[in-house]
């Protein structure tokens, strides 16, 4: 093959052209980054108050009964339902911190406390926007991060991408599902609560929207460590109460900026990176991995600009072909 | 009008030999255990769990495996795009390479999809998800399989003598080459933007908002890299002469260097400005792995820093491989060594995983071999009856 000079530098620069422009718009910007997601204004939520729990594990009970899941065995003689954290056959579990001689509910040192894990129904999902099928959604009103398996291929993006660890998949069948707390949305589409919150005997976990959520952390904020308060059990004004002296709460509610919100609130007595919590930051890993994805894939205006550039300049090179047939 | 037939021709031989009968039975036992996945699922063969839900099915068949499927892309972008006819020789090659690579990498995908009946919803207008970068990934990576064998059908269409489809053919193709060149542009970057979202759970010596940058540049070169190993590969295998082609895998080798130069700045530029210099040294067993995937990418520079080195045989073969194997372990630290998912979790292959990618990776070398000998993939050059004969014979 035989190419000119002049043709030579003409295709070497047109070629040269167009990669320039898909290097410089595949160079994404942060500045375009999109903002964090906004909470939907009937948004519902649970609260977990650490310092209200007592440990008895009801609710692991009550939500492997109303989400039909199986017993999860992790002692030798393999009597008792024992998960050790959650997992396929587990949405939610309680844990327990112990300091030192571990006298103390709710304090650091030589001090316990009781630990609620499950998913923290993000405002701006990780696993939603991961997930490549829409299998992995977000209620627009409830906010409830839900998974639908007639719909998913099981990548595993979800479980991969959730900062909390939350999504599980199976592993021991071949035909495997996402398993994950879906806020009892089929209890919810009943009018009943999710089965956590129904079966908490102190009102440790409660349900409610987000406002009412908001506004009962501001009372136990503003509460006196010592001084007798009422608590509610089940849902926020279900009049079902109890009274007991206040905690010492930390000022740190947990879920209240971590990646951009979560609709799973938890308050505690002891700092939640003690407690096991990931530190997490104010901006959501969604919106920076959606602003880098936007900035480059908008319209696929960018994708076709290069294109046109890259189709332009392998014709002009099948010309030269037809121009100076081989020898 | 270019005369077509005497450009490529098969080398022609037996294709039974002890290389392809040891690929043939890695390969089968490959399938044994697929099989046996789909039977009883994914825990009865893989390590994989809920802390590390991807293995190496997904980080070296895929995301390396297609890196190293990339010498097509490259040599498409230097032959057709900025348009340096001389490479010509070397692009069948490599996009036949580039065929399975990707196709195998492909198909490895469907068996660790856990829910794989519903694969096809990615094709589905009402569960595309558009924010998903897995979504972009995997719709890009379908349409450049078939756009690879669209771009190698010509080889095929010569080999049936299908003489006036294959100057239809001839007539458009410029259009799949530049999808050829668009495409994995597209999804080698979005490889690495795969992880973004992954946030703090991805250590810092790897977690950047330019991850896509970082894997499209070791992408490419990875694959001008997998040309010259190929090359060299190829004609020690094949008793086939390369000294035609020595001259422009020194170019090649030159490119090479430029491009590890650029990345080594802007990752270390990157590192800097984000203020991570300083765990290079205190990450532990992370900071090995780091110090070795930099000397990995950097060898290539001092080996080929001269035209002198560069047309050497043994320097050329050399600094192949040590890319290679930088990008190889850069995807994945990335992906399994960086990927730190909270305490209690640890992965490392099982065996069973292990065979089932080395069977791939066989089934690749074998599915080469048949090509290269039935179909007219290398360039015949002014080849000598001589060496022609030899290759033949082989």
């Amino acid at each position: 093959m035989t190419v000119n000079r002049r043709n030579f530098i003409k295709g070497a620069a047109g070629g040269g052209a167009a990669l320039a422009t898909a290097a410089v718009v595949s160079v994404p910007s942060p500045a375009q980054a999109r903002p964090n997601k906004e909470m939907s204004p009937n948004a519902v939520g649970l609260l977990f108050d650490s310092t209200l729990c007592v440990g008895c594990k009801a609710c692991v009970a009550g939500c492997k009964e109303a989400n039909g899941l199986p017993v999860d065995v992790n002692t030798s003689d393999a009597l008792w339902d024992t998960p050790l954290d959650i997992g396929p056959k587990t949405y939610n579990v309680i844990k327990l911190y112990a300091d030192g001689t571990a006298d103390h509910k709710d304090q650091e040192r030589d001090g316990f406390a009781f630990i609620k894990k499950s998913c923290m129904h993000c405002v701006d999902p990780s696993c939603v926007s991961v997930c490549p099928v829409s299998a992995m959604t977000k209620d627009a009103k409830t906010g409830i991060v839900g998974y639908n398996p007639d719909i998913c291929i099981g990548c595993r993006y979800c479980v991969a991408s959730c900062p909390f660890g939350v999504p599980q998949s199976e592993f021991d069948t071949p035909v495997p599902k996402i398993k994950k707390c879906e806020m009892c949305r089929h209890r919810q589409a009943e009018g009943k609560i999710p089965a956590c919150a129904e079966v908490c005997p102190t009102g440790a976990t409660i349900f409610g929207p987000l406002t009412a959520i908001n506004e009962e952390i501001a009372r136990r904020r503003a509460m006196k460590a010592g001084e007798a308060n009422v608590f509610e059990r089940r849902t926020i004004g279900s009049g079902d109460t109890h009274e007991r002296p206040a905690a010492q709460y930390i000022d740190h509610v947990y879920g209240e900026t971590e990646v951009g919100g979560t609709q799973f609130r938890h308050m505690a007595g002891v700092s939640f990176e003690k407690l096991g919590y990931p530190n997490l930051r104010e901006k959501s890993f969604a919106s920076e991995s959606e602003g880098i994805q936007h900035t480059l894939y908008k319209g696929l205006i960018a994708p076709a600009v290069v294109l046109g550039g890259l189709v332009w300049a392998a014709k002009r090179a099948s010309h030269i072909d037809d121009e100076h047939p081989e020898e | 009008m270019a005369s077509i037939h005497n450009e490529h021709e098969p080398l022609g031989g037996s294709i039974l030999s002890k290389t392809t009968l040891i690929c043939g039975i890695l390969a089968f036992i490959a399938v044994v255990l697929l099989a046996k996945r789909m039977i009883l699922g994914l825990g009865a063969v893989t390590n994989l769990n809920n802390g590390y839900p991807w293995g190496i099915w997904i980080v070296y068949d895929v995301v390396i495996g297609t890196a190293f499927a990339c010498g097509g892309y490259a040599m498409a972008i230097l032959t057709y795009i900025l348009n340096k006819g001389e490479y010509h020789p070397l692009v069948r090659p490599a996009l036949l390479a580039s065929c399975f690579g990707y196709t195998l990498g492909g198909i490895s995908i469907v068996f660790d999809l856990g829910r794989w009946w519903n694969a096809w919803h990615i094709l589905v207008p009402a569960y595309m998800q558009t924010n998903s970068v897995m979504f972009e990934v995997a719709l890009c990576v379908m349409a450049y399989i078939l756009v690879l064998w669209i771009e190698f059908a010509p080889a095929i269409l010569t080999r049936f003598h299908l003489t006036h489809l294959r100057k239809k053919l001839d007539k458009v193709l410029f259009v799949f080459i530049g999808l050829g060149v668009l495409l994995p542009s597209m999804h080698q970057s979005s490889l690495g933007t795969l992880l973004v979202v992954m946030g703090y759970q991805i250590h810092e010596l790897w977690q950047t908002p330019i991850l896509p940058l970082l894997f499209l540049m070791s992408a490419i070169t990875m694959g001008f890299s997998i040309v010259v190993f190929e090359a060299l590969l190829g004609a020690s295998g094949f008793q086939r002469s390369v000294k035609h082609e020595i001259p422009q895998l020194g170019k090649l080798a030159g490119i090479i260097r430029m491009m590890m130069i650029a990345y080594l700045v802007i990752r270390f530029g990157d590192l800097a400005v984000r203020g991570h210099l300083g765990a290079i040294f205190s990450s532990g067993i992370k900071s090995v792995m780091f110090v070795l995937e930099i000397a990995l990418f950097a060898t290539p520079i001092v080996l080929f820093s001269s035209a002198q080195k560069r047309a050497s045989k043994k320097f050329l073969w050399i600094g192949a491989c040590c890319l290679l194997l930088a990008g190889a372990l850069y995807r994945l630290d990335a992906f399994l060594v960086a990927y730190q998912t909270g305490p209690g979790w640890s992965y490392f292959p099982s065996v069973q995983e292990l065979l089932v990618t080395i069977g791939i990776i066989a089934a690749e070398i074998l599915l080469y071999i048949v090509f290269v000998r039935k179909f007219p993939v290398f360039y015949t050059h002014k080849l000598t009856p001589a060496e022609l004969a030899a290759a033949h014979t082989k």
